[in-house]
């Protein structure tokens, strides 16, 4: 077995979930190679190479792959692919962009957000917003697959495996970058914080999400929210944590004023401890919680964040 | 402009989902259907584009069971001129139906085809990048905003941390976010008059495309249900028990 990892990348720097793309790649098992494609990648590569079980690290710079674009970047993998048995991607916007891509150039299926490595060929997944679990087996001489990074524990830093550049003539004719707006936080990311605080529709307007704010800073958290709230306005739809949205799992979810729609449930159930503060003591969110307290938000934040 | 805007039938998004006693699949059988919401969405903004006077004709297609019609009937009650049905009672899998897409596509010859981003049944997000990587057309997935600019299409995509804005030269293929359009619902009179719109039927095989896949669905269960805890009684009671029983603080 030979697998390639395509290495998610933020603002120059290799992003968590690639380390746990490749605890994915490891109970795969065989050789993991990481593809590091973008213009100027050279801190993300020595990144990748230092994490443990990648035996070789593969680097694209050049300018026709800066911003992660899908049609270059699927036409260097489909050049490359023919060297892997398997090619895994996080299950994140841009695996989810580039990944069917180089499927269906390579005519072979390809597999969607895998929970568990059941055996090199048979993998776990979940559908109808996680309220069921599929297991699926492929007989493609080529499995294209992105994995929920939640699903697996990140491998660690020690490794040191070898850089190579690979040269593969791609050009892009048809989409160009025009521009991007990313949220400036200093707060851990959404998918990989260890404690998630979230804010619903009770949270009543975009201002009251500062009450979450002080208690997220206390805690070293991520904020986000259910979409309820990024459909009522509140806040933008890169904080969503749902089905629709973000999926995480952090060691502690603390869900404010959230109902617990499916939806919503689908996206943070497999937190390790979840709390959950509401009015309304049968709403459903509390099947889920491990400790509910059922109260006026706007009291209960203010003295929880004094209490940190 | 000529837009096919692909649509797809799937549980109504409503539906509490059963598993089979026999773990072969979900079960659905006598449960509602209706139009997937991300279709629901490709739709509406071909409809916008083309009360903009951008798009001139809107062809809706779908691949799927005879049933399937009524989805294709909802979209032209929400404004398509006419639909395509490509009839299979198989299990199809996204890169078939990207193939059977893009035969309908070779056929039609649009300028810009709108997918939801994902169906809510499979959740697989996968069928628009294929149909898009098979025509050789550029694709704008997770669309939150689409214009066209001296011939070419703009698309602010929603990834992960915020906002990207792409151009793409047509045709161009578009995958729909919940943030693009709020759908509109069909009214009484525009359903009648869908009932007359030109709706054709094809098979897989008259578009010369094979449905078989190499995936196997093995099995499906539920997953493990996560347990309610207890009530905590004050704020000073929660603090307690995350720092000493649950011991994440």
């Amino acid at each position: 077995m030979s697998i390639l990892i395509l290495a998610e990348q933020h603002d120059g720097e290799l992003a968590a979930g690639t380390a746990h793309v490749v605890a994915a790649a490891r109970a795969i098992g065989g050789d993991i190679d990481v593809l590091v494609a973008g213009e100027g990648v050279d801190a993300v590569a020595q990144a990748a190479a230092g994490l443990d079980g990648v035996s070789r690290v593969r680097v694209a710079d050049d300018a026709v792959y800066a911003h992660q674009l899908a049609e270059p970047l699927a036409a260097l993998l489909v050049a490359l692919a023919d060297d892997y048995t398997h090619v895994l991607a996080a299950s994140s916007t841009t695996g989810k962009n580039v990944l069917p891509r180089l499927a269906a150039l390579r005519d072979v299926a390809q597999i969607s957000d895998i929970l568990e490595v059941v055996s090199d060929d048979t993998f776990k997944r979940p559908i109808y917003a996680g309220n069921a679990i599929a297991t699926v087996q492929s007989s493609d001489p080529l499995k294209v697959i992105t994995v929920r990074t939640t699903a697996f524990d990140a491998v660690a830093d020690g490794g040191s495996a070898a850089i190579e550049p690979v040269a593969a003539d791609v050009s892009n004719a048809s989409s160009r970058f025009i521009g991007e707006e990313l949220a400036q936080s200093d707060r851990p990311e959404l998918g990989s914080a260890k404690i998630v605080i979230s804010g619903g529709r009770g949270m009543g307007s975009g201002d009251n999400f500062k009450l979450l704010e002080g208690i997220a800073d206390k805690l070293g958290a991520a904020i986000g929210a259910s979409r309820a709230a990024v459909d009522a306005g509140f806040v933008p739809n890169d904080m969503q944590v749902g089905q629709t949205g973000k999926i995480v799992a952090p060691e502690l979810y603390i869900a404010v004023g959230i109902s617990g729609a499916i939806q919503h449930l689908a996206g943070m159930k497999d937190s390790k401890v979840i709390v959950a503060i509401n009015k309304d003591e049968d709403a459903p969110i509390f099947q889920v919680a491990d400790y509910g307290l059922v109260g006026d938000l706007f009291e209960i934040l203010p003295a929880l964040e004094q209490k940190l | 402009m000529k837009v096919l805007v692909a649509v797809k039938r799937v549980i109504d998004y409503n539906v509490k989902i059963r598993v089979k006693p026999d773990h072969s699949d979900v079960d659905l059988t006598n449960v509602k259907m209706a139009m997937n919401p991300f279709c629901e969405i490709a739709v509406e903004e071909a409809v916008r584009l083309k009360e903009q006077g951008v798009a001139s004709e809107i062809v809706a297609v779908t691949v799927g069971p005879k049933a399937a019609q009524e989805q294709l009937r909802t979209a032209l009650a929400l404004g398509a001129d006419r639909a395509i049905h490509v009839e299979t009672e198989a299990r199809v899998e996204s890169l078939a139906v990207a193939k059977l897409l893009k035969a309908v596509v070779d056929e039609e010859q649009p300028d810009l085809v709108i997918l939801g981003k994902q169906a809510i049944d499979t959740d697989n997000n996968q069928t628009g990048q294929m149909l898009a990587a098979l025509s050789g057309m550029p694709q704008a997935t997770f669309a939150s905003a689409v214009t066209l600019d001296n011939g070419e299409l703009h698309v602010t995509r929603e990834i992960d941390g915020g906002l990207q804005t792409v151009a793409l030269t047509l045709p161009a293929v578009v995958t729909t976010d919940l943030r693009l359009n709020e759908p509109r619902y069909a009214k009484l009179p525009d359903i009648m008059k869908a009932k007359k719109k030109p709706l054709e039927s094809k098979t897989p095989e008259a578009l010369g495309v094979s449905v078989e896949s190499g995936l196997k669905l093995l099995g499906v269960e539920t997953p493990a249900e996560r347990k309610g805890g207890v009530k905590v009684g004050s704020v000073d009671e929660l603090v307690e028990k995350l720092k000493t029983e649950a011991k994440v603080l």
